[in-house]
């Protein structure tokens, strides 16, 4: 068997999956009945919906010939990772070391990401960007925000 | 006459000088986002949702709208000058404002298409405050049985017309509505799907959902394609008024623009990305006047129709949002998370009990688009500038002020750890080309929907037949199911695969 849409083969998996992981998920609360229905009882529906609807997907995707194959294509890791670690370091650093030092540090790896990186430059939109963001959340929205690192402030 | 009663009412409210800057505010940052190519409504509207939280809920709503109805605008000014649609809205616009541009009238295309959206605004203003309250008084006849079904036809109305695979985006609102699940169940007070994490037990923030795909995940693919040369026409725009010509060749696709978008705007799924496309369509259709520009090569038409529609389709798609609560697109899922957040329930009690926000709001949008008109005209060289804003200084302001944004939801980086899984989940989406919007018109739908289900089927005592024996129910569901009959017949699918590739 060969598969005809790349991207349509592994989206129709994905819903199987999840739609029987939340089904099976379902079988841990209680069910009910159709005149009382339990937690239970909108969730496994709806995944057994899901996962036939995926099966659909991957049905197509291994008979219907699609121009091409359709590829997935590559996979920007670069990009990808820099995003996910500066939004994940972030959530950290902003708790325990406040904007003013967290805020610089999610500019400069997210920056790195590009194509294109310069010390100066990043190092100037850091500095714009934190006073820019201080200006607006902190002095006019007067949102919490953790400002210094904790260590400082105690 | 009710009607001027109540456009007073809401006039007094939004002439009021704090709600004339939310407004204000609004429209400007909704051009802005607009001009800026990768960064849409959504996006925007989702990042600002946590700063609500120091706002009255009528400038939060007034501001939120100004942003979504602005970016109409401003998604038509690049899509005009640099070929690059700043929304999904204007991507028909380019096909002959881009040439229009080209040949050195980018000024008469930037002029049709925002007298045009002023024209479309207008009416479109009118539309709400005229049919609001006859759709309220029908809403509240509505039980468990219809509210489902009326949200099974809205959530298939959101995809039959979007782009792609019909299966896969059903796939997506089932996706959505199981990620909706992740709660404490309200009837039965058990936590569900919670991993004992502490957080889970209140549910995913659609905040940080949206972030994550919308905001994150468009970086990461934006990020992950080479740099496109652009070419941008700010030296020819010089004369914005249009010739004479140009007006009589204009105004009619400027009124059957606004017709059809305040129509389609109505309709679940609807608003502006439906209503632009559709324009452009009927307006290739028409019959060309002697001596006219063949469509695609910079006919003036092809600006004004689908810029007056989507306009008047982006005003028009909060009917069903201020009336029944059920958001017809993305961006009113916010609006309707908006509301939350300030303690509204959306639905059609909204008009009684809050006839200051309501009519404020709908008032503003007539204020807005007025401001809007001066905002794009003489100031667009202002906007332009912003076009040569290289995208490495764009994305760290947007990576901030998402992240700022989704800590201070809860004042907890678990919404920020939430939101840099759906970032990654945002781009596997995109690579397997799964639309992510039903998606979370699913995730705020699903818990609605739950609980309409289970009310209708104690008070019927199980009994599954209640969603077709009760006639306003039956109706609402068979017109859903005749939605994906029509758009499964293959004579329709063929059609409808065109007008998405004329878009390409």
């Amino acid at each position: 068997m060969k598969i005809k849409s790349q991207r349509d083969f592994w989206a129709g998996l994905m819903f199987v999956a999840v739609g029987l992981g939340f089904a099976w998920g379902a079988t841990f609360y209680s069910f009910g009945s159709s005149a009382r229905p339990g937690p239970a009882y909108f969730p496994f529906g709806l995944g057994i919906l899901l996962a036939v609807l995926g099966a659909i997907v991957l049905f197509k995707a291994l008979t219907i010939e699609v121009e091409g194959g359709d590829p997935i294509g590559g996979v920007p890791w670069k990009p990808l990772l820099y995003i996910v670690v500066t939004v994940t370091v972030f959530g950290w650093t902003l708790p325990h070391l406040g904007m003013v030092v967290a805020l610089p540090i999610l500019v400069v790896i997210a920056a790195r990401a590009g194509d294109e990186f310069h010390w100066g430059e990043a190092l100037a939109n850091a500095a714009v960007l934190t006073v820019f963001s201080w200006l607006i959340f902190v002095y006019g929205l007067n949102l919490t925000i953790p400002l210094w690192p904790s260590f400082l402030a105690r | 006459m009710d009607l001027l009663n109540n456009l007073a009412l809401g006039f007094s409210v939004a002439f009021t000088l704090q709600n004339l800057l939310y407004a204000f505010g609004g429209s400007v940052l909704g051009t802005l986002i607009g001009v800026l190519p990768g960064l849409g409504p959504v996006a925007t509207i989702a990042m600002l949702l946590p700063s609500i939280y120091a706002l009255d809920a009528t400038p939060a709503l007034i501001m939120l709208a100004g942003i979504y109805y602005g970016a109409q605008y401003g998604g038509s000014t690049t899509a005009i000058l640099i070929n690059v649609p700043g929304e999904s809205s204007s991507v028909v616009t380019a096909i002959d404002g881009y040439q229009m541009a080209r040949k050195g009238r980018a000024g008469a295309a930037l002029a049709a298409a925002g007298l045009g959206s002023f024209f479309a605004g207008c009416v479109g203003t009118i539309v709400i405050a005229a049919f609001a309250p006859p759709l309220t008084e029908l809403a509240f006849k509505f039980g468990p049985a219809e509210y489902f079904s009326l949200m099974v036809l809205g959530l298939i109305g959101a995809v039959v017309l979007a782009s792609g695979s019909l299966v896969k985006a059903i796939a997506m609102i089932l996706l959505g509505l199981l990620l909706g699940q992740i709660n404490t169940d309200v009837i039965s007070g058990v936590p569900r799907y919670s991993f004992d994490i502490p957080e889970l037990t209140d549910g995913l923030g659609f905040v940080a959902i949206a972030m994550g795909v919308f905001g994150f995940g468009e970086i990461i693919a934006n990020l992950g394609q080479p740099p496109e040369h652009r070419e941008v026409f700010t030296k020819d725009v010089k004369d914005i008024w249009p010739t004479k010509n140009d007006f009589k060749m204009a105004w009619p696709a400027v009124l059957r623009g606004t017709a059809l978008g305040s129509i389609l705007g109505t309709l679940p799924g609807g608003g502006a990305l439906l209503s632009s496309f559709a324009a452009y369509t009927v307006e290739k259709k028409m019959r060309m006047k002697p001596g006219e520009v063949a469509f695609g090569q910079g006919n003036i038409r092809g600006v004004a129709g689908p810029e007056s529609a989507n306009n008047a389709g982006a005003q028009t798609s909060f009917i069903p949002m201020l009336t029944l609560g059920i958001p017809p697109n993305a961006v009113m899922a916010l609006m309707v998370g908006a509301m939350t957040i300030k303690g509204i329930q959306p639905g059609p009690q909204v008009m009684t009990s809050n006839p200051q926000l309501f009519w404020g709001l709908i008032a503003s949008m007539w204020v807005g688009n007025a401001m809007l008109v001066i905002l794009n005209l003489p100031l667009i060289g202002i906007w332009i500038k912003l076009l040569t804003v290289p995208y490495r200084f764009l994305f760290p302001a947007i990576m901030v002020f998402c992240s700022i944004g989704l800590y201070t939801l809860n004042n907890n980086p678990f919404d920020v750890y939430v939101g840099a899984i759906f970032a990654v989940v945002g781009f596997i989406f995109y690579k397997l080309s799964c639309e992510p919007a039903p998606l979370l018109l699913g995730f705020i739908l699903g818990p609605m929907m739950e609980e309409n289900l289970r009310r209708a089927l104690l008070l019927s005592r199980g009994d599954w037949s209640t969603f077709v024996s009760r006639p306003l129910s039956a109706g609402l569901l068979v017109a859903a199911l005749l939605m994906i009959v029509v758009v499964s017949l293959p004579s329709i699918k063929s059609k409808r695969e065109e007008a998405f590739q004329d878009a390409d």
